[in-house]
């Protein structure tokens, strides 16, 4: 009989595919990075970064020969992970206490759990004489607890992207400034037949950002950190930023299937956008590229405003959402390591950056390279800013942050209330 | 067991009798067997021990703490992660989800597979390129397959709309995967199109194991094709069936793949399965304790399965698969 002599082999192999989740978890890779020195006698800094598509894929080992041609005894030896591939195995490296000379980092939450453990180098005092050349909101993410870990490269914002001749059709004068004009917005919008609003429904992430940009403007940026301090979000602010987002909703503005919808591939959010079939997204620095690359591209018709007040809310308009890709440095990593972080926050490198790899400044200085007018309203905002809100799911633990991404999708798909999701929040963050 | 056997000797042994040395031997045999057994079984046992059974101790041991996967696991919680277990709304609905996936496989899945074989076991023009097609999509990858149907199911612009559109159907068409009512549905149309060709070819093989004299013999009788297929095929395709029953319910308990790639378990955690609330915990929230007692649940109940179903259901077809060593003894 075919079944009985591969019945036995087949239980044991479905027995231990079960094992394997609880393999998965546990499995840890780990190489050694020594940082020693090579062969010739230089200095070796190991620098993992994330740097894997063009033009940065270029760019990177481009700025580290210039630095190794000024500093001839160091070699920077880049090691290029992809994003998602970086964070597990940060966390293995982590978990290991053999983090990489210098990594990359986003700051926040996760960077708080490795300065506590003990991983993460000081930099305030690099930090300091250079304080006033940097855009302060590209630094916040790093500075925990009134030390500074780490150094940026790149900062960005949040705030909505629109498509001008749709809200032109609309008969919309003037982006919204207050969060009932916005509504209004809506409304015209879908009367005038037209997609209001874009949204990747399946990763969560971009609708978590109307209840954290409504928490902003509502408790304002001193208050989310009072929250986050208290490890309590129940207050009446974070509950009237769910009824706010509630509002919203209710006003249907998402197109159709919008809760299976992805962010960057075919016929996601960045898509519907990019070919002009919805008038807005709530979305970062990034979008116009995303939406050239997933749609057609809106080109000139494409705007952007920052997310409107609240009224009554402690959060003014120019406080700001969004967050950055930056540098931190190994505990007793080679002083190697810190020049070139120094040499790579230069506004010399930094021009060539944001150039070449489309980045904003984070040296006020190499400004004068920004030429794209989109990005340039994202600077302007940057630079203005007020105050500077990370990201949740950066500034919290990764289990609040999800959390939040959860519960939000959750009162988006109209299964949580706005209280249950201040109270879901909070519940994650106190048994974390 | 000899020293039994001696003992109850009809003869009590006398103090100045020594025990007869045919009986010694054999204990000797029997531990040098042993050796021997042990000696072929170490490699492999060290392997399963260090690649199988270490981590599932250590997801045991870890699914005590409650621990982020940095430094080493300290705030013991004892079996808090499994009570909250019982407590989450999503790992119940997972449990729902399975239980619904594995009904739906054994009513809709397997007895489809088992047509197409049937009908592809008669002499066809062409059955070789049916049973080719038919076993292709088994073949794909499930990332692949994942990203065809989410374009085949956008809603409005994909290919399922738009054909049910040219044939005046508009209204078949619909939110597909981007509904917390039509997802599991339709997910499970994709894992009816993906693996039943899998389980066509083990019925195909099934089939051609039964001989043709027996077919032959019950037309002499006078049976019609449905008793033939009632009192013959099916019978003697048991075993198959089992196997097959038994790999479709652990392939369901286990999915992960097509649902993270489509869906990532939503809308709304509506197509949520154990291993994507489990990946979820692990690798999205860093909470290794409680992802490690998912993974435990998961372990636990595709063990128990396992085991319950080859006692209880396959009983008859492992039999002389287990051996023992007791013909030696």
């Amino acid at each position: 009989m075919p079944a009985s002599d591969f019945s036995r082999r087949r239980f044991l192999g479905a027995a231990s595919a079960a094992g394997l989740g609880a393999t998965a978890l546990t499995a840890c890779g780990g190489d050694d990075s020594d940082s020693g020195k090579d062969s010739s006698g230089r200095t070796v800094v190991e620098l993992w970064n994330i740097q894997t598509t063009e033009p940065s894929k270029t760019i990177w080992p481009e700025r580290a020969k210039a630095f190794e041609a000024k500093n001839p005894d160091v070699r920077i030896k880049l090691v290029t992970l992809e994003n998602d591939a970086y964070k597990s195995k940060l966390t293995a490296q982590t978990s290991s206490g053999k983090l990489p000379d210098i990594f990359h980092t986003w700051g926040g939450g996760v960077l708080q759990q490795q300065v506590d453990a003990g991983l993460v180098e000081d930099l305030t005092a690099t930090y300091e004489p250079m304080a006033d050349a940097l855009v302060p909101a590209a630094v916040k993410p790093y500075q925990l607890d009134g030390k500074t870990y780490g150094l940026p490269f790149d900062i960005g914002a949040v705030g909505f992207w629109y498509n001008k001749a749709l809200f032109k059709k609309a008969k919309i004068e003037t982006p919204p400034a207050t969060w009932a004009d916005y509504l209004d917005a809506v409304e015209k919008l879908k009367s005038a037949g037209i997609t209001p609003i874009a949204l990747a429904g399946k990763e969560k992430w971009p609708g978590m950002y109307y209840w954290a940009y409504l928490a902003t403007r509502i408790a304002g940026v001193d208050g989310m950190q009072k929250a986050a301090d208290a490890k309590d979000f129940t207050g009446d602010d974070f509950v009237k930023a769910g009824e706010h987002l509630k509002d919203l909703v209710a006003l249907e503005p998402f197109q159709k299937g919008f809760l299976g919808a992805a962010y960057s591939l075919p016929g996601g959010e960045a898509a519907v956008m990019g070919n002009g079939k919805a008038a807005m997204e709530l979305m970062g620095q990034w979008a116009p590229i995303v939406q050239a690359d997933a749609g057609k591209g809106i080109g000139k018709d494409l705007g952007f405003f920052p997310f409107p007040s609240v009224a009554g809310g402690k959060g003014a308009l120019t406080d700001v959402f969004g967050g950055g890709n930056g540098y931190a440095v190994r505990k007793g990593a080679p002083k190697a390591a810190v020049d070139f972080l120094k040499f790579f926050l230069s506004a010399d490198n930094d021009r060539i950056l944001v150039e070449k790899a489309s980045l904003l400044p984070v040296v006020k200085e190499a400004k004068s390279a920004l030429t794209d007018p989109n990005l340039t309203a994202v600077y302007d905002t940057l630079e203005a800013s007020t105050a500077f809100q990370l990201y949740l799911d950066q500034a919290y633990p990764p289990a609040v942050g999800q959390e939040v991404n959860d519960s939000v999708a959750a009162l988006i798909a109209g299964s949580k209330s706005p209280d249950d999701v201040a109270r879901s929040v909070t519940q994650v963050f106190k048994s974390s | 067991m000899s020293t039994s056997t001696y003992v109850k000797d009809a003869r009590p042994p006398t103090a100045a009798e020594a025990p007869p040395p045919a009986n010694r031997r054999p204990l000797m045999r029997r531990f040098t067997a042993w050796l021997t057994a042990v000696a072929f079984t170490l490699p492999a046992l060290i392997l399963f021990g260090a690649l199988v059974l270490t981590p599932i101790l250590y997801a045991l041991y870890v699914s005590l703490f409650n621990w982020g996967g940095f430094g080493s696991p300290e705030d013991y919680v004892g079996i808090d992660n499994y009570t909250r277990l019982l407590d989450d709304p999503v790992f119940l609905g997972d449990l729902w989800r399975g239980l619904l996936l594995v009904l739906f496989s054994i009513a809709v899945q397997l007895p489809f597979a088992l047509a197409m074989a049937v009908a592809l076991n008669q002499k066809l023009r062409g059955r070789a390129v049916y049973r080719m097609l038919f076993f292709a999509p088994y073949v794909l990858s499930e990332v692949i397959t994942g990203v065809l149907f989410m374009m085949i199911f956008a809603p409005d612009e994909g290919l399922a709309d738009r054909a049910l559109g040219s044939i005046g159907l508009d209204g078949l068409g619909g939110l597909w995967f981007a509904d917390q009512d039509t997802v599991l549905p339709t997910l499970f149309l994709v894992m009816t199109w993906k693996y039943f060709g899998f389980h066509m070819m083990l019925y195909l093989a099934g089939l051609q194991n039964i001989p043709a004299e027996l077919h032959e013999a019950a037309r002499i009788d006078g049976a019609n094709a449905w008793q033939r297929f009632r009192h013959v095929t099916l019978p003697l395709l048991g075993p198959t069936i089992r196997i097959s029953i038994f790999l479709s319910v652990i392939g369901a308990i286990q999915l992960f793949d097509l649902v993270w790639v489509v869906t990532q378990g939503g809308p709304d955690h509506h197509s949520e399965t154990m291993a994507v609330t489990l990946f979820q915990f692990g690798f999205k929230r860093y909470q290794m304790g409680y992802a490690s007692a998912i993974s435990i649940a998961l372990f636990l109940i595709s063990l128990v399965f396992a085991i319950a179903y080859q006692r209880l259901v396959m009983r008859r077809d492992t039999e002389g698969a287990l051996t023992t060593m007791r013909g030696a003894r």
